[in-house]
């Protein structure tokens, strides 16, 4: 015969819900999926507009002013070496950054979602690892990477290490406050059909802390891709980066080079955050 | 019309003491209660009398201090999947979950592979039929209790507990669900045992009307109920339906401290 369920505090039933602050990561995830986009071909336009005029507006206040390009890249010229030589200069090195990058998170978000599934679950162990998941939320990573290097050589890992340091305790932070949410109710339900533990988490605990794990997955990539390139300003591999490229052509007085590595990065940033946009409108806008 | 069947659900002298910051709460004093096979039972008492708690004590959620509740004459110690379903305060739907996978979530945890003529039936007469694939948001109040009826219906629990199921919906929807429920236990002949705080809806529904007193939860009276069945709005505009909410409604207010809905 069954035994009574553990996972059911012997509270009085109460079905009230929490504030609803407390649900709230320290990004407000209504605000990400409720961004709304252009619909109507006047509005297209406008933002298109608005694009063009402050690209050829800059390049004109630059001509006008007689701005010498090594002060600050005119916006023909950037974008002129970025299609020019996209394939030669740059690709090579975002390829790198993309590696450190990509490697390092998926090491440390396994890590920091596995953690936060266990934190939340035993506060002892929660006890035990918080310092040491606040040091490294609030020390930057970049700061480890000249000892990295030295440590571990000259080739990716290094880097990869310290994007792993910097994307894990964000995806931790934000998937324990999502594995913290507990629905007493949700929780009855799945009890009284017979549910076990491990039911209970992969069908109630794990879609509840869904929407915040995805903001973990997005704040850790942020941290990720700052750790990767600024970790390559401070000491690339021998492959370089996109970050010691930064380095390397402002070195040479090359702004329109060094123009073009912002914008990729710029993009890379914008990328992710979209990629969010979408992973969050399709599994956690039941919250929204 | 009682059915005095045998006692298929009983509590006998189930106690609950629950251990809080403030001290102990006695939610539930030696409550001794006997719920015959095919009975619809309303268990009706003021707001935190723990008829919750007697509830969580009857499916096997919560376990008591003292005292026992018998399943067919065996102790309950556990949930009982098989012969109990239960139908919560709100819908409670998962709201990840579009109405046909909430539906099909018991047969998930269960591992068995859905009932989809029962279901399809059960979607039918509650006027679900079409709305699989919305989700619960998407739904009004009432369509996500409906919801939720279907979801303990599908199961084909011999026993149905509901918390306060109809508590949040408006009088006019409580009024339709009612009904609804009637009709389908009507059908089915399920052995209920309906909480609620509305002394109306109490006595619209069930068989016999148990009444609690406030903390401790303890047995004041049982209520006979005879109207007959089926059951329609037009009888409780009838002197005597009226007459039975005075009635009970007195003797909860000499009981003590009161808050029972009338409508």
């Amino acid at each position: 015969m069954n035994q009574v369920p553990t996972e059911l505090r012997d509270d009085i039933p109460s079905f009230e819900e929490k504030p609803d602050s407390q649900d709230r990561g320290p990004i407000d995830w209504t605000g990400l999926t409720s961004i709304s986009t252009a619909k109507s071909a006047l509005e297209i336009g406008t933002i298109i507009a608005v694009a063009v005029a402050v690209f050829f507006g800059v390049e004109a206040i630059l001509r006008v002013t007689d701005t010498p390009t090594y002060v600050f890249p005119r916006p023909t010229d950037v974008v002129q070496t970025l299609v020019a030589d996209f394939g030669s200069l740059y690709a090579p090195h975002l390829w790198v950054t993309m590696q450190e990058f990509l490697i390092g998170l998926a090491i440390g978000s396994t890590i920091g979602l596995v953690l936060a599934a266990v934190i939340t679950q035993k506060p002892f162990v929660e006890k035990v690892v918080a310092p040491y998941i606040i040091a490294m939320v609030t020390t930057p990573m970049i700061a480890l990477v000249p000892f990295l290097r030295l440590k571990l050589g000259f080739g990716l890992f290094p880097i990869v290490f310290a994007v792993a340091l910097a994307s894990g305790p964000m995806v931790l932070i934000n998937a324990a406050t999502g594995f913290r949410r507990t629905d007493l109710a949700k929780i009855a339900l799945a009890r009284s059909y017979g549910a076990s533990t491990f039911q209970i988490f992969r069908k109630i605990r794990f879609p509840l802390a869904l929407p915040m794990i995805i903001v973990g997955f997005m704040v850790g990539s942020i941290f990720g891709l700052l750790t990767a390139v600024g970790g390559e300003m401070v000491a690339a591999s021998e492959k370089g980066g996109l970050g010691q490229r930064l380095v390397f052509f402002s070195s040479l007085v090359q702004m329109d080079k060094f123009g073009a590595v912002i914008l990729i990065i710029a993009a890379l940033g914008v990328a992710i955050y979209v990629l969010f946009y979408f992973i969050g409108k399709r599994w956690a806008s039941w919250e929204a | 019309m009682t059915k005095p069947g045998a006692a298929k659900l009983r509590t006998v002298e189930a106690t609950k003491i629950y251990e809080t910051k403030s001290g102990p709460v006695n939610a539930l004093e030696a409550f001794t209660v006997d719920i015959h096979d095919g009975e619809f039972v309303c268990i009706l008492g003021p707001s935190g009398c723990g008829k919750t708690t007697l509830l969580w004590a009857m499916s096997g959620l919560h376990a008591l201090t003292s005292g026992q509740v018998l399943l067919d004459g065996e102790p309950i110690t556990g949930p009982r999947p098989h012969e109990i379903g239960m139908i919560f305060q709100e819908a409670n739907l998962l709201p990840w979950r579009n109405l046909r996978q909430n539906i099909e979530f018991p047969f998930e945890i269960k591992g068995t592979s859905p009932d989809r003529t029962r279901v399809a039936g059960l979607l039918e007469a509650t006027g679900l039929t079409g709305f699989e694939g919305a989700m619960p948001r998407e739904l009004s109040g009432g369509m996500q209790q409906r919801a939720s009826i279907v979801r303990a219906l599908a199961q084909d629990p011999a026993v149905l507990l509901m918390d306060e199921p109809f508590g949040a919906l408006d009088a006019f929807t409580r009024d339709e669900m009612n009904l609804l429920l009637l009709e389908l236990w009507s059908e089915t002949r399920k052995t209920v045992a309906f909480v609620t705080h509305n002394i109306g809806e109490a006595i619209f529904l069930a068989d016999r009307v148990v009444v609690m007193t406030s903390r401790p939860g303890r047995l004041a009276r049982i209520y006979e109920i005879d109207l007959p069945r089926p059951r329609t709005i037009e009888m409780t505009f009838e002197p005597q339906f009226i007459a039975q909410i005075q009635e009970i409604k007195r003797a909860v207010e000499a009981g003590g401290p009161h808050a029972l809905e009338v409508e």
